[in-house]
């Protein structure tokens, strides 16, 4: 199911848990991204928490595009990410990037029909003892095979977490 | 006698990880009850007795930036933890704070007490979210039992330690970005001098150390810092953790004393099992996409920051990733160059530019017809412009790799390259 969208009410609510502390940005555009649905940081929240945290547009703009895991365009609600660095490459990472393609109907870096996956690449993830490895929201999925792939897909799109959790690393 | 060691794994897997009780029955604390009994002076007495070099990468020793510090008299100083575990082929920080994070601020409150800090920053990496609720929980209740907080152990001594996430960027690892990602801004590194001890964190002294460092801590106060040298050699003392990837039997993370070879590490059954499938080693990447690779010849070189580096070599964070005889070392460099021409940061043209023709280069070298006349003297000159002029460490080491291959493989460099481009290239 799509969650409702963000209300400024809620984007308030996440700068106030960290104080309204500019210090805290980071922190405060990574919860916005989370809550989004979409995960990314609508120029419209941008906004809001430049006027409310007092620092300029173009500073929350430079974090947005300079830290790799922010969006500035809406993405699924499940971004899949294949790690890309040597040792998983070199463990057969295209071949899980095949599989999720087939199994998403989409290509590398592009979001499915229904909005809920969205498949990119990202840098080492720090699980290369069970590479080939995806990553999906805080969940890091190892030694995959197109069996687990086909299993993740279905547990994430009918949402039935019990598989996914059997499947994730530990920490 | 088994080649693994526990002396700050003790209790991984074992224990809970949040429990301040658990983790007293592994020894847990034991350091900073005594630390509180010692001096300033004592403690990094100790910290320098125990050889212990730099655990993110860079091997700066302990010690002599501890004592640096010390004799800084400006307060408030700040302690700095530096968890943004990035290196392509480093796990270790992850087991450490998943499953021991309260010996990591076990040796961040010692940190604390000899500088008389009152705070302290974990930078954890965006990518570990689940490590940084497992950090926040194990704070929350070492501060329960009186081991943070307010007037820690009766000894008038507070101390409290926060956690801040990272948002996905390779160059927060280098310890001045990281601390300007630490105050909300962008991290991109800072020019030096000044020094991070002079002017640190929020502009104050600072104390900026890796993970495993941290955790190593309280076993040198513990035990003293000659006990904990003697688990390695005179030169590299203690263990190190070693993480194994890519083509071999048993990947994982491994704490090892530091003396072992590279191929104990690598072929022995209790260690990383060989190489899977019958193939045989072509080469090993040792501490992350910024460190030297080796050959099969190179071997029987001794796990120690000294034998490594008269090698050629260099422990770095720990990584070894091992790769088999089906990879093409170009196609290897292709990932390593691609991988830091998205993290490099963009401030510094060295880098910046640097990466982007040495990738376009190796592609060429790559493809048969492909490469140009001048293209293996360009990249020679390429390297040694990122190495000698780029602004932080990342630009610095991005071209290490292909360089200590380049002498290893340069039959493979050069078979593709057009006869005429062979004329002045010294690999």
């Amino acid at each position: 199911m799509q969650q409702a969208p963000m209300t400024e009410g809620q984007v308030l609510k996440i700068m106030e848990k960290y104080n309204n502390d500019p210090q805290q940005l980071i922190a405060v555009l990574l919860d916005i991204q989370e809550a989004s649905g979409s995960n990314y940081v609508d120029e419209k929240w941008a906004a809001l928490a430049a006027r409310v945290l007092d620092v300029p547009l173009s500073k929350i703009y430079d974090i947005l595009t300079f830290y790799a895991m922010f969006s500035t365009k809406p993405r699924g609600e499940y971004v899949i990410e294949i790690c890309r660095s040597t040792p998983c490459h070199f463990t057969e990472a295209e071949e899980v990037v095949s599989w999720f393609e087939k199994v998403l109907g989409i290509k590398m870096g592009e979001t499915t029909l229904d909005k809920k996956f969205t498949l990119s690449r990202t840098c080492c993830v720090g699980a290369c003892d069970v590479g080939p490895v995806a990553k999906i929201g805080d969940e890091v999925y190892g030694d995959l095979t197109l069996e687990k792939v086909n299993t993740l897909v279905r547990s994430y799109r009918e949402g039935l977490p019990s598989f996914r959790e059997a499947l994730a690393c530990q920490n | 006698m088994s080649k693994l060691k526990t002396l700050i794994t003790e209790g991984a897997g074992s224990i809970r990880p949040t429990e301040v009780e658990d983790y007293m029955n592994v020894g847990g604390y034991n350091g900073l009850k005594k630390a509180v009994t010692m001096t300033p002076e004592e403690i990094i007495g100790e910290v320098k007795k125990s050889q212990l070099l730099g655990r993110g990468g860079a091997a700066y020793p302990a010690g002599k930036k501890w004592e640096h510090l010390l004799h800084i008299d400006i307060f408030p100083k700040y302690i700095v933890c530096n968890a943004d575990e990035g290196e392509p082929g480093t796990f270790k920080d992850k087991l450490l704070m998943g499953k021991l994070p309260l010996r990591v601020i076990e040796g961040i409150t010692i940190a604390g007490y000899v500088f008389g800090a009152k705070a302290g920053y974990i930078y954890v990496r965006g990518e570990y979210r689940k490590i940084q609720r497992v950090l926040k929980e194990a704070i929350m209740h070492a501060k329960g039992a009186g081991f943070l907080g307010k007037n820690i152990l009766g000894r008038g001594f507070d101390f409290d330690i926060h956690v801040i996430s990272g948002a996905g960027a390779y160059v927060c690892g280098e310890n001045s970005a990281l601390l300007n990602s630490t105050e909300g801004k962008v991290g991109r590194p800072r020019i030096k001098p000044p020094h991070l001890a002079e002017v640190g964190l929020f502009l104050q002294p600072t104390l900026v150390n890796n993970v495993e460092s941290f955790a190593s801590i309280p076993a040198i106060v513990e035990g003293g810092g000659s006990t904990y040298c003697e688990y390695g050699t005179p030169d590299s003392g203690g263990t190190k953790l070693v993480c194994l990837s890519g083509h071999v039997n048993n990947r994982s993370t491994y704490e090892v004393p530091l003396g072992l070879t590279l191929r104990e590490l690598i072929y022995d059954p209790e260690l990383g099992n060989g190489i899977p499938n019958g193939k045989r080693l072509k080469f090993f990447h040792l501490g992350g996409q910024s460190g030297p690779i080796g050959g099969p010849d190179q071997l029987d070189t001794p796990y120690t920051y000294k034998g490594l580096s008269s090698n050629g070599l260099s422990v770095g964070s720990g990584a070894v990733v091992v790769m088999n005889e089906d990879v093409s070392i170009l196609e290897y460099l292709k990932g390593v160059t691609e991988f830091f021409l998205h993290e490099s940061c963009g401030k510094c043209v060295p880098c910046r530019e640097g990466n982007k023709q040495i990738y376009k280069i190796l592609c060429r070298l790559a493809t048969p017809g492909a490469p140009e006349p001048d293209d293996l003297n360009m990249l020679r000159r390429l390297v040694d412009t990122m190495i000698s002029a780029s602004f932080c460490g990342l630009g610095q080491s991005a071209a290490v790799a292909l360089n200590t291959a380049w002498k290893i493989f340069k039959d493979e460099f050069e078979i593709n390259a057009k006869p005429q481009a062979l004329g002045h290239a010294a690999a």
